[in-house]
C-alpha cells in the first residue's frame, strides 16, 4: 500500500523530456544531452538498447559519453574507469556509481525521464572525488 | 665403489660452488657434507647490499633452497662450525660435539671483517657489514635511531652508507684517504663519484683517522685524531677484510694472509684444499666473487682427477652497486713510469673515461658516469690487445651502437660467473631458453650481482628474434586468451574483416574492453589498409575526435606545420581563430608546432574549417611531428637540409595509422638541436651523410636511439623509413613504442631483416597502399554530414 502511494508520487514528479529520434543517436556511441543544468551520456548500444547515465565519471570527472562502449559497459576516457551503463554501477577494482535514467522510446521517438526537482535523483550518491 | 668422504668448511659462495661443480662432473663420485656457521642455506651475498638497500627480501638472496641439499644426497650442519681440524686423522670436530672423518677437506671459512681496535669498539652499536645478521640488525637500528657513522669510503662502505640512506637515517661516511674507493678508482674518479654521492644526501668526512669511539654502554659518537667529534647511534665499520685462517693455523696448514694455496688450491697438506677469501694464490687473497669461482672450478676439477693448467690468477674488476651511479674499474688503476694513458673528462656531464697502456697493452680502466664500454674494456684487459683496438672498436659505427650482437662470442657477459656469449646463446638453443630466468638456472649467468641481466635479455632477443615475442605468450587483454600473433594470424588466415567478427569468431569472452577494440581496430586497418572501414567507435577519444581531450573534457586543438615551419599568414589565421573561439591558452609544443587549448567539442569542426590548415595528428598513434633544427639554410654548423629533409617525411608519412604514436626529428649536424637522439626515426645529417637512428623515446622510459644506417642519398633515407616503419606497423604489438619493439626484437635482427634490399621493396609497397587512403580527418569531419552530427554535436534543452 505504501509502496503504490510512493510509485504514484514519483510518477508524478518525473518528467519525461524529447531528447530526439533514435536515428539521431548515434550506433555503438556515447551522445552528449544537456537538460537544463544536468550533462547527461545517451548511449546506443550495438544492439540496439538506449541508456542514459550522468556525463560525469566519478574518479576525477571524466565525460563519459566520450568512452568506448562494449557491451553494457563504458570506459571513461580518462583513467579507463569501467562503468555499468545499466546500473551506473562502477566495476572492480574501481568503486562508485553514476545516476542512470530511465529511458522511454515511443515511436522512434527517445525521451529521457528525470526528476522535477534538482538533485531529486536517487539511485547513486558517490561524491565526485574532491577539486572536480 | 665407495665413495670418497668429501667435507667442506664454510657454506658461502666459494665453498658451495666448488661443490656445484664437482656435482656438474661427477655426482656419483662423493659422499659430501658441509658446515656452516650461518644457519641459512647458501645465498648471495653480494645482494646483501640490495636487501640493505631495499626491495630484495634475504629469502630472494639464497642461491641454494634446502631441497637442494637434500635433493643432492648432501649432509648440510647448518648453523654448526667446525672447530678443530686434525690432519693427522684426517677428521674435523664441531662445536656440537659431532667428529667427522674426511678424505678430501675443502677449508672455505671466507674472511672477517676487519675491526679497528679503537677504543670503545666493543660498544653496543657497532658493527660490520658482512652476513644476514648484520644486515637485519642495522635495519632494526634504523628504525629507531637518527644517525649512522660508516666507518670505510669503498665499496662496502659505500654500499652499507646507501642502504642506511635508504632506511632513513642520516650517514656520514669517515674516509682516511682524501678521496673515494680508492684501491679501484683514482683521484679523478673518486672525487666525481664522490660529488654524485652527496647528491643523494651522503656527507663526507675524507682524511680523517678516527681515535676513539664515545659513549658509555651503547655508541654515541666518533672523536678523531685532531680532536673534532660527530654524533653517531650506529657505527658499522667497513675498513676491510682479513682472511679468516684461524682453524688452519691451529692445525698446522701453513698459512700466510691467508691459508697458501698453488695452482690448484693445494695446501701443503696432502688432502686438504682451501678456496675463496680465506686462501692466498701467488701472494693475492682475492675478495670479490669472480676469482672465487673460477677457483672453485679448478678446484672441482682437480678433486675429480681432471688435469688442466689450474688456476692463474684473475683481472679483478668492480662496480659499485648504488643506483644511479655508474662505475667500473678493471686492472691496473694507476699510472706510473711505465705507463701511458688515454683519457677523456667530460666535466659537464659528470663521464671520466681512463684507460691504463703498458707497453703498448691495455692494463686498466677506470671509468666513471658512462660504464657500458666496461665489458669490453675489461675482454681487452684480459686478452692484452693493443690500445688501438680499443681506439678503433670505439670508432666504428658499430661499435657505438653497441649491442650484444656486435661482441664475440668468447666475450665475458657475466664476470661473476665467468659465463661467456657464446655459451649463452649455445644455452638458448640447445635448451630452447626464452627467459633470463631460465638462463640463470642454465648457466649461472647473472646469478651473482646480477648487473648482467639486462645484457642476457639483449641476448635472448637477438638469439631469438621474432621467436622470442611469439614464445612469450602474453594475451592481448583480459576478453580472450589469444596472442597478438594468434590474433592476427586468425585474421589472415579466416580473412576476417571488422571487429565483431573478430571477437565471434575468435570467441571473446566479452563484448571487447578498451584494450582489445582499439587494437583489433589497428590490426584489421595494417593487414588490409584498402578495404577495411575504421571502426570509430573502437577508437580512443582523442583518435576518434581528432583532438586530445583536455581533463576538463574541452579539446586543444594543433594545426600541421610541416618541419616545425609556418607563415605569417598562417600565424595570422591561429591568432584570429583563438580570439574569435576564446581559447583558454596557446601554447608553443615540445613538437614545434601551436596549441589551441580549452575548445569546446561543438566548436572543432569550426574552428577546423577556419583554420583550413591539415590536422596536426599531436592526437594520434601515428607519425606526429618531424621537427627539425635550422640546418643549412642558416645554422653555420649545417651540413645538410634539414628542414627541407623534415619537411619531406612529414609529407609523405602523414596520417599514416601505427602501433603507437611516432616521433621524427632531422638535425643538420650532431649537435643535435632537433634532438635526433631521443625520437622514434632521428635522423642526423653528417657531411656528405644521413644517419638514421632507431628507437630512441623521450618519454616516460628515456631511451637513446641507436644507429641504424647510413646514407649517402636522401632518397634511400627516405625508403629505408618506410621499411623500417612498415616492419614496426607489422611486427609491433599495438601501443608497443619503436623503443620496446627495438628492444624486444634486437637492434641487430631488425638490420638483418632491414639489409634485404627485396624485403625493403615489399615493405615501402605495403606501407604505400597504406598511406594511398589517408586523408586529412579534418578536411573528412567538416565535410561529412554524419560525422558532424554523431561526434561534434550536442543536444541542449
Ligand atoms: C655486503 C657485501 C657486498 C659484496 N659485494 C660484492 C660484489 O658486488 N662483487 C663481488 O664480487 N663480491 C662482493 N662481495 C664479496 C663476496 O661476497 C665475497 O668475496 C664472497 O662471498 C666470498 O666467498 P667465500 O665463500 O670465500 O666466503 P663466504 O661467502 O663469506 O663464506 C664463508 C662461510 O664460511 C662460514 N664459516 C666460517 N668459519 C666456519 C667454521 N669454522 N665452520 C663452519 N663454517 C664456517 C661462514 O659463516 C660463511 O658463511 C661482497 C661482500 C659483502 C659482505
Ligand atoms: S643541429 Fe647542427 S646544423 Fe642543426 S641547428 Fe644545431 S648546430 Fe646547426
Ligand atoms: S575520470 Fe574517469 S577514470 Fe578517471
Amino acid at each position: 500500500m505504501i509502496i503504490e502511494e510512493e510509485l504514484e508520487l514519483m510518477e508524478k514528479t518525473m518528467r519525461s523530456v524529447f531528447i530526439g529520434e533514435v536515428a539521431d543517436l548515434p550506433q555503438k556511441l556515447g551522445k552528449t544531452v544537456t537538460i537544463g543544468n544536468k550533462e547527461i551520456a545517451v548511449f546506443k548500444t550495438e544492439n540496439g538498447d538506449i541508456r542514459a547515465i550522468e556525463n560525469r565519471c566519478p574518479h576525477k570527472g571524466g565525460v563519459l559519453a566520450e568512452g568506448i562502449l562494449s557491451g553494457d559497459y563504458v570506459f571513461c576516457p580518462m583513467h579507463d574507469w569501467k562503468i555499468s551503463i545499466t546500473d551506473g554501477k562502477v566495476q572492480a577494482p574501481d568503486v562508485g556509481c553514476v545516476q542512470t535514467y530511465p529511458v522511454e522510446v515511443k515511436e522512434d521517438r527517445v525521451y529521457i525521464l528525470i526528476h522535477e526537482k534538482v538533485g531529486g535523483e536517487g539511485n547513486c550518491s558517490t561524491p565526485l572525488a574532491k577539486g572536480v | 665403489m665407495i665413495k670418497q668422504k668429501l667435507v667442506l668448511i664454510g657454506n658461502g659462495m666459494a665453498g658451495v660452488r666448488a661443490v656445484e661443480e664437482v656435482l656438474k662432473i661427477n655426482p656419483e663420485n662423493f659422499e659430501i657434507t658441509i658446515f656452516g656457521t650461518e644457519p641459512y642455506p647458501n645465498y648471495n651475498r653480494i645482494q646483501l647490499s640490495k636487501v640493505l638497500q631495499g626491495g630484495t627480501s634475504v629469502s630472494d638472496i639464497t642461491l641454494n633452497e634446502w631441497e637442494w641439499y637434500e635433493d643432492n644426497k648432501i649432509r648440510f650442519y647448518p648453523g654448526e662450525s667446525v672447530t678443530s681440524i686434525n690432519t693427522k686423522t684426517q677428521s674435523v670436530s664441531t662445536d656440537k660435539g659431532r667428529i667427522e672423518s674426511y678424505d678430501q677437506l675443502i677449508i672455505a671459512t671466507g674472511s672477517n671483517p676487519f675491526m679497528l681496535p679503537l677504543p670503545g669498539a666493543d660498544k653496543e652499536g657497532v658493527k660490520a657489514f658482512r652476513n644476514i645478521k648484520d644486515c637485519e640488525e642495522m635495519i632494526e637500528y634504523s628504525k629507531r635511531y637518527k644517525k649512522a657513522a660508516v666507518i670505510g669510503g669503498g665499496l662496502l662502505g659505500l654500499e652499507a652508507a646507501r642502504g642506511l640512506l635508504n632506511l632513513g637515517m642520516e650517514v656520514d661516511v669517515i674516509h682516511i684517504y682524501d678521496y673515494l674507493m680508492e684501491r679501484q678508482l683514482d683521484r679523478t674518479a673518486g672525487k666525481l663519484l664522490q660529488v654524485e654521492l652527496e647528491k643523494q644526501g651522503m656527507n663526507f668526512i675524507l682524511q680523517k683517522n678516527t681515535a676513539e669511539i664515545t659513549g658509555r654502554k651503547h655508541v654515541t659518537g666518533l672523536k678523531f685524531s685532531d680532536g673534532s667529534k660527530i654524533k653517531a647511534d650506529l657505527v658499522v665499520m667497513a675498513v676491510g677484510i682479513k682472511p679468516n685462517v684461524a682453524l688452519a693455523q691451529e692445525a698446522g696448514i701453513p698459512v700466510n694472509r691467508g691459508i697458501i694455496v698453488n695452482d690448484y688450491l693445494e695446501t701443503e697438506i696432502p688432502n686438504v684444499f682451501a678456496v675463496g677469501e680465506c686462501a692466498e694464490h701467488r701472494g693475492i687473497a682475492y675478495g670479490l666473487v669472480a676469482p672465487l669461482y673460477q677457483q672453485g672450478q679448478v678446484l672441482a676439477k682437480r678433486l675429480c682427477g681432471i688435469r688442466d693448467e689450474g688456476y692463474q690468477g684473475s683481472v679483478l674488476s668492480t662496480q659499485l652497486k648504488v643506483s644511479g651511479v655508474d662505475v667500473f674499474s678493471a686492472g691496473k688503476i694507476n699510472e706510473d713510469e711505465s705507463t701511458k694513458v688515454y683519457k677523456t673528462y667530460d666535466d659537464w656531464n659528470g663521464v671520466y673515461k681512463k684507460v691504463l697502456i703498458e707497453n703498448g697493452k691495455i692494463a686498466g680502466a677506470v671509468l666513471f658516469g658512462d660504464t657500458k664500454d666496461g665489458n669490453k674494456l675489461f675482454n681487452f684487459i684480459k686478452n692484452e690487445s693493443r690500445i688501438e683496438e680499443y681506439l678503433e672498436s670505439s670508432q666504428s659505427v658499430i661499435s657505438e651502437v653497441n649491442t650484444v650482437a656486435d661482441m664475440s662470442d668468447d666475450e665475458l657477459i657475466c664476470g661473476c660467473n665467468g659465463v661467456t656469449k657464446g655459451s649463452i646463446v649455445e644455452a638458448i638453443k640447445a635448451n630452447g631458453l626464452t627467459t633470463v630466468d631460465q638462463v640463470k638456472g642454465c648457466t649461472n649467468a647473472s646469478r651473482s650481482c646480477g648487473g648482467c641481466k639486462s645484457l642476457v635479455s639483449d641476448l635472448l632477443a637477438c638469439t631469438l628474434g621474432d621467436q622470442y615475442q611469439a614464445d612469450q605468450k602474453e594475451a592481448i587483454c583480459g576478453c580472450t586468451t589469444l596472442s597478438r600473433d594468434e590474433v592476427l594470424a586468425e585474421i589472415r588466415e579466416k580473412g576476417l574483416t571488422h571487429i565483431r567478427e573478430v571477437m565471434n569468431v575468435l570467441e571473446w569472452k566479452t563484448d571487447g574492453c578498451s584494450k582489445c577494440k582499439p587494437a583489433l581496430n589497428y590490426y584489421l586497418g595494417m593487414i588490409d589498409p584498402l578495404k577495411y572501414q575504421d571502426e570509430k567507435e573502437a577508437r580512443y577519444v582523442n583518435e576518434r575526435m581528432h583532438a586530445n581531450i583536455q581533463k576538463d573534457g574541452t579539446y586543444s586543438v594543433v594545426p600541421r606545420m610541416y618541419g616545425g615551419v609556418t607563415t605569417s599568414e598562417d600565424l595570422r589565421k591561429i591568432a584570429d581563430v583563438a580570439d574569435k573561439y576564446k581559447v583558454g591558452m596557446i601554447k608553443v609544443t615540445g613538437g614545434q608546432r601551436i596549441d589551441l587549448l580549452g575548445v569546446y567539442k561543438e566548436d572543432l569542426p569550426k574552428i577546423w574549417a577556419e583554420l583550413d590548415m591539415p590536422s596536426g595528428s599531436a592526437y594520434s598513434k601515428g607519425l606526429r611531428t618531424v621537427k627539425t633544427c635550422v640546418g643549412e639554410s642558416y645554422c653555420r654548423f649545417g651540413t645538410q637540409d634539414s628542414i627541407g629533409m623534415g619537411i619531406r617525411l612529414e609529407k609523405k608519412f602523414e596520417g599514416l595509422n601505427t602501433p603507437h604514436k611516432v616521433k621524427m626529428a632531422v638535425s643538420a649536424c650532431p649537435r643535435n638541436c632537433a634532438e635526433s637522439g631521443i625520437k622514434d626515426v632521428g635522423i642526423v645529417g653528417v657531411e656528405g651523410a644521413w644517419e638514421m637512428y632507431v628507437g630512441g623515446n623521450g618519454g616516460t622510459h628515456l631511451r637513446e636511439a641507436d644507429l641504424l644506417f647510413k646514407f649517402k642519398d636522401g632518397d634511400d633515407l627516405v625508403e629505408m623509413i618506410g621499411a623500417f616503419l612498415q616492419y614496426y606497423r607489422e611486427s609491433a604489438k599495438y601501443l608497443e613504442r619503436t623503443s620496446a619493439w627495438v628492444d624486444r626484437l634486437g637492434l641487430e635482427h631488425i638490420r638483418e631483416v632491414l639489409s634485404d634490399e627485396l624485403m625493403v621493396k615489399e615493405f615501402n609497397n605495403r606501407i604505400n597502399e597504406a598511406l594511398s587512403v589517408v586523408q586529412d580527418p579534418w578536411n573528412e569531419a567538416i565535410h561529412n554530414k554524419n560525422l558532424l552530427r554523431d561526434l561534434y554535436q550536442t543536444v541542449k534543452i
